[in-house]
Order: C-alpha cells, then sequence, then structure tokens
C-alpha cells in the first residue's frame, strides 16, 4: 500500500515536472517566434498597431516638448480627463462608435475645460494647480457617470468605449492611424513654421510681445495641438496615461539636450522608441496591454538617461567620486612618506610599511594595499627587507620613484604654503590652519600655487618652521633625498 | 509738426493692474537722445509705464504715441529690456540663442536668420565681452552675465530708443560698470534711453534726464533741475492715499 502510494506520488510528481517543462520549452519557442513575427511585420495587425504607437510616439514628442518646458504638464493631464465626457456625448449623438462624432464631443469638452480654467483664473484667487485640479476631477467624474449610464442602457456597439479609459490597441482602427497621422502632420508643420517665435515666448514672454510677436495666438494653437494630440492617442494608451506620454520622453530629453532643436530631436524619437518598443513587449507577453507598456518602457528610459547620462549623470558622479577618494588617499600616503624621511633628515630613502603605520594611524593591511596602489601607478618601488625582523617579521620596504618623489614633494608644498597663505593673509592663527590646508592641498592648481608663491614672495618655510620644498628644487633635483 | 519728431509722447496715462490703478494721468515727452533714468519707490508703477509704452499692458485711459505712431506699429522701433524674474532660465537656449532674438525682428514669419544676423549677434556679444560664452546655456551664468546677455541681445535689435527694466537688479560693481559704460556709448550714438533704476545716489551720476514717478509723474527734467531734495521728498514720502483709494473704486465701476 506504502508503495503504491510512493510510486503514484513519484509519477505525479515526474509527470507534472514533464508537463511544466513542455510548456517552458513551448514558450520559449513561442518568444522567439512571436519576436520574429513581430520583427518581420507581415502581419497587418502588428503592422497597423506599430505604426500607430510609432505616429503617438512622435508626436507626443514633438508636442511635448512645449509642454515640459512651458510647465504645461498639469494642463496636459487635465485635458486629457476633460475630453471623456465629450466622447461619451459623441456616443450617445451618434449612437454608435464612430470616430468623427467622438472626435468633436472630445474637442468640444476640451475646449469647455479650458474655458473652465480660463473663468477661475479670471474670477477667483485660486492658484493654477488647484483650478487644473478641480477642473479635472470634475469632468472626469462626469465622463464615468455618462459612460456607465452608456453601457447600462445597452447600446449595440459599445465595445470600443471602454478601451477610452486605459486604451485598447487591438480595437486600432485605420481611421485611428489617420487619426494619428494627421495630428502628427499639423504638428510638425507648426513647429516647422513658427520655430523661431515658439522659441522666443517660451523664454522670454514679455519680450516675444514686444517684437509684435502674438503669443496668446501661438499658446492657443499650442493648446488646439495638445488636445489633438490626446485625442488621437485615447485609443493607444487611454485617459488616464495620455498625459504621461506628453510628459515622460520630453522630460528624458531635457536631461541631455541644451537646444530647443536636440531636445525635439530627442524627445521625438524617446517617444517613438518608447511606442515601438512597448507594443512589442505587449506583443511578446500576449496579454499585456501595450498602453501601459508604452508607459513603462518610456519610464525606464528616463531611468537610464538619469543614470548613465554624461556628465551629471548618477554613475559618472559616483565614478568621479570614488576616482576622487583613492587620489586623495595616495596623495594622503606620498605625503606621509616625504615627513617620514624628513624626520630622518633625507638620510635614508627607504620607507618602512612600519613607519607608514604609525604616521598615518592606519592597519598594516591598509598600508599593503596603500603601497601596492602606489607602485602599480608607478610611484614607488617595494621589496620585503629582513632589515628589521623584531620589531615586525617581513614587513614591506617602499622606495619612492623620482616620479613620486616629485609628487610628494608637490603635495607637501601644497600642505605649507596654503598653511602659510592662512596665517600671513588672511591672519589665522597658527594652530587652526592644518584642518584647513589638509582639504585644500588636494584641489590647489599649479596656478593658484604660483600665484601664492608670488604673494608670499617664494618663502622658504611654513608657520611651523618647517621646510617649503619649491617648484625649481623639486625639478632641480636640489632637496636632499631626491635620487 | 513737432510732436512727430517725439520718440515717446505720453498723454494723460491711466493703467490699472488688476483693478488697482498704478498710474494716474501721467503725461510725457521725451526728446531724441535723451538719458532718462526713471526713479520711485516699490509699486510707484515703473515697470508698468515701460510695459505700457511697450504696448504690453494696455491703458484705461490716454495714450502712447512712438514716433507719432500708435504703440502697436511703433514697438518695432523700441528694443526692450524686461526684468529678469520674467523670464524662464532654465530653458533650452544657449547664450547666441538668446542674442540671436534680437534679430527676430527684422524678420517676417517665413525669412530665415542669415549670416549676417549671425555676425551683427557675435559682434554684440563681443561688445558686452560675453562672446567666449556664446555656446552655455543661459541657466548656467552668473546673474550679471545673464543681464550682460541681454544688453548684447538689445544691442542686436539696432533700434532708435531702448526701454530698460532695473538692467542693475543683481549685478555686481564690475558689471555694473560696464553696463553703465555701454548704455553712455548708446547715448552718444544718438540712442534714446530709458531705464527704470532703484538707486538714488548713483542716478545723479548715470543719467541726464530724471523721471520721478509715484503713481503720477511727480516731476520730469534735466538732473540738476529734478534733483532737489523737496522733489525727491515728494516722491518717496509715500503713496497718494486718497488717490490711490479713490482710483481704486473708479476702475471698480468702470468694470461691473
Amino acid at each position: 500500500m506504502k508503495n503504491w502510494v510512493i510510486v503514484f506520488g513519484g509519477l505525479l510528481i515526474s509527470s507534472s515536472f514533464l508537463e511544466a517543462k513542455q510548456i517552458g520549452a513551448a514558450e520559449d519557442l513561442n518568444w522567439l517566434t512571436q519576436a520574429e513575427r513581430f520583427i518581420e511585420m507581415k502581419d497587418p495587425s502588428i503592422r497597423k498597431v506599430a505604426l500607430g504607437a510609432l505616429l503617438m510616439g512622435l508626436s507626443c514628442g514633438l508636442i511635448g516638448s512645449y509642454v515640459v518646458t512651458r510647465r504645461l504638464s498639469l494642463f496636459g493631464d487635465t485635458l486629457s480627463h476633460a475630453v471623456l465626457p465629450g466622447i461619451a456625448v459623441g456616443f450617445i449623438w451618434a449612437g454608435e462608435k464612430d470616430n468623427f462624432s467622438l472626435l468633436i464631443g472630445a474637442g468640444i469638452a476640451g475646449f469647455a475645460g479650458v474655458c473652465c480654467l480660463c473663468l477661475l483664473k479670471k474670477f477667483t484667487r485660486i492658484h493654477e494647480d488647484s483650478s487644473l485640479g478641480i477642473v479635472l476631477s470634475a469632468f472626469y467624474a462626469l465622463g464615468i457617470c455618462l459612460l456607465t449610464r452608456i453601457q447600462k442602457v445597452g447600446y449595440t456597439d459599445q465595445s470600443g468605449l471602454d478601451s477610452f479609459m486605459f486604451g485598447q490597441v487591438s480595437a486600432l482602427s485605420s481611421n485611428d492611424i489617420n487619426g494619428l497621422f494627421i495630428t502628427l502632420l499639423l504638428i510638425s508643420l507648426f513647429i516647422v513654421f513658427n520655430f523661431r517665435q515658439l522659441l522666443v515666448t517660451g523664454f522670454d514672454p514679455q519680450f516675444s510681445k514686444s517684437i509684435g510677436i502674438p503669443n496668446d495666438f501661438l499658446q492657443f494653437v499650442l493648446w488646439m495641438l495638445i488636445a489633438f494630440c490626446v485625442i488621437s492617442s485615447l485609443q493607444l494608451v487611454g485617459v488616464i496615461l495620455v498625459s504621461a506620454m506628453l510628459v515622460i520622453p520630453a522630460a528624458t530629453a531635457s536631461l541631455l539636450a541644451r537646444r530647443m532643436k536636440t531636445y525635439l530631436v530627442l524627445s521625438s524619437l524617446f517617444g517613438a522608441g518608447a511606442g515601438i518598443s512597448g507594443t512589442f513587449f505587449s506583443f511578446l507577453g500576449k496579454s499585456l496591454p501595450a498602453g501601459p507598456l508604452i508607459v513603462l518602457v518610456s519610464a525606464l528610459l528616463f531611468l537610464i538617461i538619469l543614470f548613465f547620462r554624461p556628465e551629471k549623470g548618477m554613475l559618472f558622479c559616483w565614478l568621479n567620486t570614488r576616482s576622487e577618494r583613492s587620489r586623495i588617499i595616495i596623495e594622503n600616503t606620498l605625503k606621509a612618506a616625504f615627513q617620514i624621511l624628513e624626520q630622518k633628515g633625507f638620510e635614508e630613502n627607504e620607507i618602512t610599511s612600519l613607519e607608514i603605520m604609525k604616521k598615518r594611524g592606519l592597519s598594516r593591511p591598509e598600508v599593503e594595499k596603500e603601497i601596492q596602489n602606489l607602485t602599480t601607478a608607478g610611484l614607488a618601488t617595494k621589496n620585503i627587507s629582513p632589515i628589521d625582523q623584531v620589531s615586525l617579521p617581513s614587513q614591506t620596504v617602499m622606495t619612492l620613484t623620482p616620479k613620486g618623489w616629485e609628487y610628494a614633494c608637490r603635495m607637501v608644498r601644497n600642505h605649507r604654503l596654503w598653511e602659510l597663505y592662512l596665517t600671513n593673509e588672511a591672519e589665522y592663527e597658527p594652530d587652526h590652519v592644518h584642518e584647513d590646508a589638509e582639504k585644500i592641498e588636494h584641489v590647489l592648481g599649479e596656478k593658484t600655487v604660483r600665484q601664492i608663491e608670488r604673494l608670499l614672495q617664494n618663502p622658504k618655510t611654513d608657520p611651523h618652521g618647517k621646510l617649503i620644498p619649491s617648484i625649481t628644487d623639486i625639478h632641480q633635483g636640489n632637496l636632499p633625498g631626491a635620487s | 509738426m513737432k510732436h512727430h519728431d517725439l520718440p515717446i509722447e505720453v498723454h494723460d496715462l491711466t493703467v490699472s493692474y488688476q483693478k488697482k490703478p498704478v498710474l494716474y494721468g501721467v503725461d510725457l515727452e521725451i526728446e531724441e537722445g535723451s538719458f532718462v533714468g526713471i526713479l520711485g519707490p516699490n509699486g510707484a508703477g515703473k515697470s508698468t509705464l515701460i510695459k505700457t509704452i511697450m504696448n504690453i499692458i494696455k491703458p484705461n485711459g490716454g495714450y502712447v504715441k512712438i514716433f507719432g505712431d500708435s504703440p502697436k506699429t511703433g514697438i518695432k522701433r523700441i528694443g526692450y529690456i524686461p526684468q529678469k524674474e520674467s523670464v524662464d532660465w532654465d530653458f533650452p537656449v544657449t547664450v547666441f540663442d538668446v542674442v540671436l532674438m534680437g534679430r527676430y525682428g527684422y524678420h517676417g514669419w517665413l525669412s530665415r536668420i542669415g549670416k549676417e544676423d549671425r555676425n551683427k549677434a557675435s559682434e554684440c556679444l563681443e561688445q558686452v565681452n560675453m562672446l567666449a560664452y556664446a555656446n552655455r546655456p543661459i541657466g548656467n551664468l552668473s546673474g550679471g552675465q545673464q543681464q550682460r546677455v541681454f544688453l548684447a541681445r538689445a544691442l542686436a535689435q539696432e533700434s532708435a530708443v531702448y526701454l530698460m527694466d532695473e538692467p542693475f537688479a543683481g549685478v555686481d560693481a564690475v558689471t555694473e560698470k560696464t553696463i553703465i559704460s555701454i548704455l553712455q556709448e548708446m547715448k552718444k550714438a544718438g540712442k534714446t534711453l530709458m531705464v527704470v533704476h532703484h538707486d538714488l545716489a548713483s542716478a545723479k551720476e548715470y543719467f541726464d534726464q530724471l523721471l520721478l514717478l509715484n503713481m503720477r509723474k511727480v516731476a520730469y527734467g534735466s538732473v540738476s533741475e529734478v534733483y532737489t531734495h523737496e522733489l525727491l521728498q515728494k516722491t518717496y514720502g509715500g503713496k497718494l492715499a486718497v488717490l490711490s483709494e479713490m482710483a481704486t473704486e473708479v476702475a471698480k465701476n468702470a468694470d461691473t
């Protein structure tokens, strides 16, 4: 009986394991073929969706550049929510999902939303962010009520209506593609013919008014185009996420671009890239919705650029501070080496790890590592010496190379010069200057050093009576101990 | 008629701002080649006067004439430096782009910015000692450098008349000297300049004429005539409470 159970159980486990493996293999195959199918673009439905996402990405990226630089992000958000009741009314009016009437409804509702904003601005002291919030939520709530009503009443062709909330790629019609194409065309034409005017009104509205540019008219056309862009993108990403497409690609471009032209190019590229890859991933994942994936990809792009961009990127800064820190450690060791030799009256040129340990207050492995670093940088040579086996067996002995010696002299000079400068010129007390010099010595440039030397008339000793190695001494090898 | 030659003529100008009048019955005639400093306490309407002349704010009463023309056509002959705060300094433009904006007024809707405009822009940047910064993003500059770029843009406009709103605000002493020497050169070249200024002591040194403003014109004339204890007292001695109150009432009634 017991055996039976084991055998049965074993069979069950192995069979389910087999099954799982098979499914996995099938999925692997599926992934590859799916990817292949997407890249080949033979399937007309794939072509349609990819084209739609590409067009949307381009227009959102272009118009989004103006949304972000003019701080209209919240406005875009409000507009995208405000069109919802218009879509519902357009549906009731036409009795079916007729794109044209939906578009007109959305346009009118968007316009009404903008009018509400203007009225609030004119007649109240409510700040713009609050009035945007009021209009956004009121219109959105109205839209949801109307849409629910439509569903309850039960129109024949209401299937596509839900898609306006969250976007539904499968319901994308060739009419929608046409709409996206026309929007992109309008936006591009507007930008090409008004590039200069848009630049100057965005940067300095008062100046632009003074040279006779119609600011208000441009702003109005911009609003209209944002509305077009929102309405035509609804089918792909839905009411809630469309404002993300207006903001994220442009914000990503703002991390990199210095001029408006680059800004526009980058932003539209990021938008298009997110559109295409979002549809690609949704195609691979089968049941995953394309709209949210498009938004996710553009957010991911934003993060990647934020992290890896040159100069100000997080990775770049991190690497920079790291290399800076290791340079400071090397410089401090070199300075310690100089001071050790100085204490011995420059009669020897060998420095033991024990001496550095004492001088810098570090443990033995730390000192060994630093000596290794100096050797790799060609600033010192090391050998294991048996001279002082009693105090510390098999310790490392290091000799500075000429290059290392010069570097050490420079560091000591920087430190002592700065101390002297502070006591003489800034009237610091001699016992206050050391801490400050510890930091400054690593950042003093050659030019500043010369300036200080001239100011202090090429001093020979620091406030504590110690030698300041001068540049000429270093170069001519006049210092004792230079080999 | 003599009036037609005047670069700027302001007649009985009344302006209110969100229903609060800031300027009341201002008359002004600026001769060609004047170098005018506009002085007055905070809220006296200095910027408002400039903006109304520039047709940025519409007046409630009275009129502005520029070379005898209406401001709408006339402003193209005036160079303008707005207050620094009115500009978006994070905008993705370079210093050179900004100076080039001074040339936009010469181009219609479809005509392109040409090599001549670029040369002119470089020349003007050189004049304010900022050519080395031409390709920097505008947001990377210090306050004084930004102000010099604004001046370069104004120079690129090659106008006959210039209105400047606090070009010395937030500027270090060295830059202030550079700016004033450029303004003096512009004056020598026969330009008419009106500059909003906030420092009484230096105003006496810098300008030829002074306009003392506090809701209404207190005085306008050459520095020696106007810079008197009595008139300055009148300008800075507080707002005219009754006038301000009544004017607010009138504006309210007019609107409803």
